[in-house]
């Protein structure tokens, strides 16, 4: 579906935010999608990062508040080390949840989860999911 | 020699046979592994936001008891334990305004900054001990057996705390040669398995892990070694419900590094817990013929 | 201090204050001035903020039980006049001081698991299953901090978050489930609860059982003090009363085992 690009659907309080939060220049980022190569979640992803990072750059905050690319990066810094441009995406990926976590709106909620994941996981995997992915 | 060891929550319990087996192999080497006093959770995984300082308390905290205990270096085995100690510590050590910050928040603590060096047991072998000497303490080669060093992600990335650069997987290759056993490098073998998405996306998670576990298979190797309890889970553990799912073809046997080098070293097999790895861990030793008594690992 | 008052607390003369359920103010008794949500009172100088508050009016339907430290109903939290520490007590310990501005927190809404305590494995995985939000902590040690009774809060948790169930009520023994651990959690834990969870563990499975008392009670089902039961139960007023002033006693302060009663027929 074509996205629509005015001078409305820019929100510039966003981005501004996104680089706040993520302490990264997303305008730095020029398109080469080594980060969506590298990543080794993307085939559950609605978009890859490549995209997202677009998205943001034309801070159209609604359509990237739609994508569950960011909830199903695991961290895992691939597209990190690889970017030929420097940018941290893991630290975007993480500026985008925490927007939405800061609402006090969890992604997974720890008492809903199913027993017997709880009993078996290692103990550090609920740890991080917890911290990446709740409140 | 005396070093300070944080173990991590999760060798306490479900990856006792991480932590026993290292602190064994260890101290058949003359190191005691001295356990740090009232340690917490180190995190597991680093905050990544610039404006969250919270995070960065528990790792923070654990850093404090090693200095308190008058530690020059802290030595880890679980790699995100790894991974979010040195993290915050590189971040205590080198930014003034949130070093400050940090330390007036804890003030129940002393001030901390940044003395203690974090290193993973890899590390340490590496640059403390020497492969010259574990090659000649070794008391049973594990001759025979191809192998496949595991990173993941948090050995080596980011950068500025990477054991060894980034695609370079040299500590594991010279531990486990010389234990005696043949090293295949495989194309996965710093690929995330998933990590913690286990628990909310566990196909993204799976599709990952087998992946890794093929693509290993495909190398030649009889086994994939590896340094983190979340890895073990997802590669090892899981690895009855993608056999399932037809996602893989065949059991891998998945081994912490520290079983096989407390193995080789002539360390007691009950002290290795194999018991709380897959079965065809043991099945492999025995196919391969070494005189170790897996009676009792077999038996629970 | 600005509202006027004659400077009380800084009289030196002895000071006379009748305590109890109702304190009465003698005359020439030092008075403090105390903030109770916000408005300002005097109180006696020497008495516990939940009398201080009966004093000035208050009347505890809820928030107040034991009035002893234990029950774990009036906790309190307060700060002092320009300094920014938070602090915590239970109002019938914690006395009065100049400026102090408080409130009671009497209960704080936290997460309750339901399980039957016969069912339940005494594993560490148990825990993780009833309160996954353990694992939510991020060892801010607010908890510690806020715990009147001393307890070492963020050290149990990380205990039972290392699988140690034993070390985890020990440690956590002398809660008195006031919540205020889970008041002040960044992680939203019901620590105490938690703690909970794992004593009832603890006792009920893992803690070695007592030898000497199970041996007893099998002696007591057994018969072996029937005999003597009878012969008391026999005995008339007088006999008895001389049997009671006759009884042998254990010197206070004695060594273990550096006593034996003369009887033994009973041992």
């Amino acid at each position: 579906m074509p996205i629509k690009i005015s001078a409305r659907t820019v929100k510039r309080e966003f981005l501004e935010r996104l680089e706040k939060i993520s302490g990264q220049n997303i305008h730095k980022c020029f398109q080469c999608g080594t980060c969506s190569g590298s990543c080794p979640m993307n085939a559950s992803m609605d978009a890859f990062p490549r995209k997202v990072m677009h998205l943001a750059q034309l801070g159209l905050e609604g359509e990237v508040g739609k994508l569950n690319t960011c909830w199903i990066c695991a961290s895992c810094h691939a597209c990190n080390v690889k970017c030929p441009r420097g940018i941290d995406l893991p630290r975007v990926m993480e500026a985008l949840r925490l927007m939405a976590l800061r609402r006090n709106v969890d992604h997974i909620n720890p008492s809903r989860m199913a027993s017997d994941l709880l009993r078996e996981c290692p103990q550090i995997a609920m740890v991080a999911a917890f911290r990446k992915l709740t409140s | 020699m005396k070093v300070s060891y944080y173990p991590g929550c999760t060798l306490k319990s479900k990856a006792k046979n991480l932590d026993e087996s290292a602190v064994a192999a260890m101290a058949a080497l003359g190191v005691e592994m001295e356990e740090l006093p009232r340690w917490n959770c180190c995190g597991a995984v680093h905050s990544l936001a610039d404006d969250d300082l919270i995070h960065h308390v528990a790792p923070v905290r654990d850093l404090i008891r090693a200095k308190e205990q008058g530690a020059e270096i802290l030595v880890t085995l679980c790699s995100m334990c790894y991974n979010s100690l040195a993290r915050a510590n590189l971040i205590m050590r080198d930014d003034e305004e949130k070093r400050r910050t940090i330390n007036l928040f804890m003030d129940e603590e002393i001030d901390y900054q940044g003395e203690v060096e974090v290193v993973h047991l890899l590390g340490f072998l590496d640059q403390r001990i020497g492969w010259s000497t574990i090659r000649e303490a070794v008391k049973v080669p594990l001759r025979g057996m191809v192998l496949a060093p595991y990173y993941g992600c948090t050995l080596q990335r980011p950068r500025d705390v990477a054991m060894e650069p980034p695609g370079s997987f040299q500590m594991m290759r010279r531990l486990l040669e010389a234990l005696g056993s043949e090293v295949v490098h495989f194309p996965a073998a710093d690929l995330c398995c998933g990590s913690y998405q286990i628990l909310a996306h566990p196909e993204a998670a799976e599709s990952s892990s087998a992946v890794i576990l093929q693509t290993a298979v495909q190398a030649g190797a009889d086994a994939l070694v590896l340094s983190c309890p979340l890895c073990d889970f997802n590669l090892g553990k899981r690895q009855a419900s993608l056999l399932e799912q037809g996602r893989i073809e065949k059991e891998v046997p998945v081994f912490y590094f520290t079983q096989l080098f407390a193995l080789a070293l002539g360390v007691s097999p009950d002290l290795c817990h194999l018991e709380l790895n897959t079965p065809s861990c043991i099945s492999l030793l025995k196919q391969k013929g070494y005189p170790f008594d897996l009676d009792e690992a077999e038996r629970v | 201090m600005a509202e006027g008052r004659p400077m009380q607390a800084q009289q030196t003369q002895e000071m006379k204050v009748a305590t109890g359920d109702r304190p009465i103010l003698p005359e020439g008794a030092r008075t403090v001035p105390i903030y109770i949500m916000g408005k300002r009172y005097e109180v006696p100088e020497t008495l516990t903020i939940m009398k201080a508050m009966e004093y000035v009016g208050y009347k505890f339907v809820r928030g107040a039980g034991c009035r002893g430290g234990i029950c774990g109903a009036c906790s309190t939290v307060y700060r002092k006049a320009g300094d920014y520490k938070l602090h915590f007590g239970l109002a019938c310990q914690t006395v009065v001081e100049p400026n102090m501005y408080l409130t009671q927190i009497p209960f704080y809404p936290a997460n309750r698991a339901v399980y039957d305590i016969e069912e339940i494995e005494p594993t560490a995985d148990s825990v993780y299953e009833l309160y996954p939000e353990l694992f939510r902590c991020v060892a801010c040690n607010n908890c510690t901090k806020a715990c009147p009774m001393g307890v070492e809060v963020l050290d149990y948790i990380s205990a039972l978050k290392q699988g140690d169930i034993a070390r985890a009520a020990q440690l956590s023994f002398d809660c008195i489930q006031c919540g205020l651990c889970a008041s002040r959690c960044m992680g939203e834990l019901p620590q105490y609860h938690i703690a909970q969870l794992a004593r009832r563990l603890y006792g009920k499975y893992i803690q070695p059982r007592a030898e000497h008392l199970k041996k007893r009670v099998e002696e007591i089902l057994s018969g072996k003090y029937d005999a003597m039961l009878e012969e008391v139960q026999r005995m008339n007023r007088e006999e008895l009363e001389k049997l009671y002033e006759e009884r042998e006693r254990e010197p206070d302060l004695t060594p273990p085992g550096a006593w034996m009663p003369k009887d033994i027929r009973y041992l």
